[in-house]
């Protein structure tokens, strides 16, 4: 946790670029080894900030994949062709140059072993990112939490950490779920349509279960799968929502 | 329409005003009133400003302004606002 020094103030560092690894077409994680970094709790986010030679400064929020066991600080961003920032993390930055980021940040959006289970991770597209650290820090510290996850990408080849993520199901208590909004290889026998509450009664715990849920996404994503869940007679005050937008580019 | 966003958008900036992490902090809306995480509000961020909505009645509970590095909050939406224990409570 963050020592007393930093306590009341988020400070800007530089990090150096560890690693560059490609998820997807349109998504890259970056490898970082920020100077100072009491570490993070699972789900936390950073800000990155991008000055141009004229000054100019644009900042954007990014949720951070590795868990808090891992060595270097993950961050997997999803390029947006109209956005400010992503376009250049994604396509421009290169191992060895630094970025400019503050954090760990945020409260909500988090998950520890002492808040139990069992967990119902719901991702949409890049929102897979902060459950991904959760998922990774529960295996880190050998939580026996059962878990299960559904993750709704529009296609297979935009599934990012596809081998990772189906790996985990060698954990009898982890259960990993697709559903494929828009293309579908051959053969395909993981879900077909986009989140609704005939697909949440099919993986969800039962409301009597009282799983403790995370969902993060688009808007729209967001809305449908939080909103079905309280429709199935879920308890609202153990659903946590995290939001991503077109501001997060 | 811009797509709106929730309430961890802005816990940077929150963290810059108030010293303390705040989106979990349980916000009181002053016309509803409904109490939230400030996680939960709806939030319009279109630099530099950014205007935070009850998700019950859609009234503004805050606007954050953000010029030359500093930031003016109003949060005269808000009937209450207290921090919460952190890390959250197990609920239930």
């Amino acid at each position: 946790m963050a020592g007393a020094a930093l306590l009341g103030r988020l400070n800007w560092q530089l990090a150096s670029v560890v690693e560059l690894i490609d998820e997807t077409a349109r998504v890259r994680s970056i490898a970082l080894d920020p100077p100072e970094w009491a570490g993070q709790r699972a789900g936390q986010h950073v800000d990155v900030r991008l000055t141009a030679e004229d000054g100019y400064q644009a900042q954007r929020s990014y949720s951070i994949a590795s868990a808090p066991e891992d060595e270097h600080l993950l961050l997997t961003v999803e390029r947006l062709d109209d956005g400010e920032v992503s376009p250049y993390l994604v396509g421009e930055l290169r191992s060895g140059d630094e970025l400019e980021l503050r954090g760990p940040i945020g409260g909500y959006f988090v998950w520890e072993e002492p808040l139990g289970g069992p967990l119902l991770l719901l991702a949409g597209g890049s929102g897979i990112v902060p459950l991904r650290s959760m998922l990774r820090h529960r295996a880190a510290i050998d939580s026996t939490v059962p878990v299960r996850l559904l993750y709704s990408s529009r296609a297979l080849d935009e599934v990012i950490y596809r081998d990772e993520l189906v790996g985990l199901s060698t954990d009898s208590e982890v259960d990993v779920r697709f559903t494929l909004t828009r293309e579908w290889p051959e053969g395909w026998r993981g879900y077909r349509w986009r989140i609704d509450r005939e697909l949440l009664e099919e993986v969800a715990w039962a409301p009597h279960e009282r799983p403790l849920v995370y969902v993060c996404g688009p808007t729209a994503f967001v809305e449908a799968a939080a909103g079905g869940l309280v429709e199935l007679g879920h308890d609202p005050g153990r659903i946590r929502t995290e939001r991503f937008g077109p501001t997060g580019g | 329409m811009m797509d709106a966003l929730d309430g961890n958008a802005i816990a940077g900036v929150l963290f810059d005003v108030f010293g303390a992490e705040m989106t979990t902090a349980i916000g009181v809306c002053a016309g509803c009133g409904s109490s939230r995480h400030v996680a939960e509000a709806v939030v319009y961020a279109r630099a530099p400003g950014t205007v935070v909505r009850c998700r019950s009645c859609l009234s503004v509970l805050m606007v954050l302004v953000t010029r030359a590095e500093i930031t003016c909050v109003d949060l005269r939406g808000l009937a209450g606002f207290e921090p919460a224990p952190n890390p959250l409570p197990r609920e239930g």
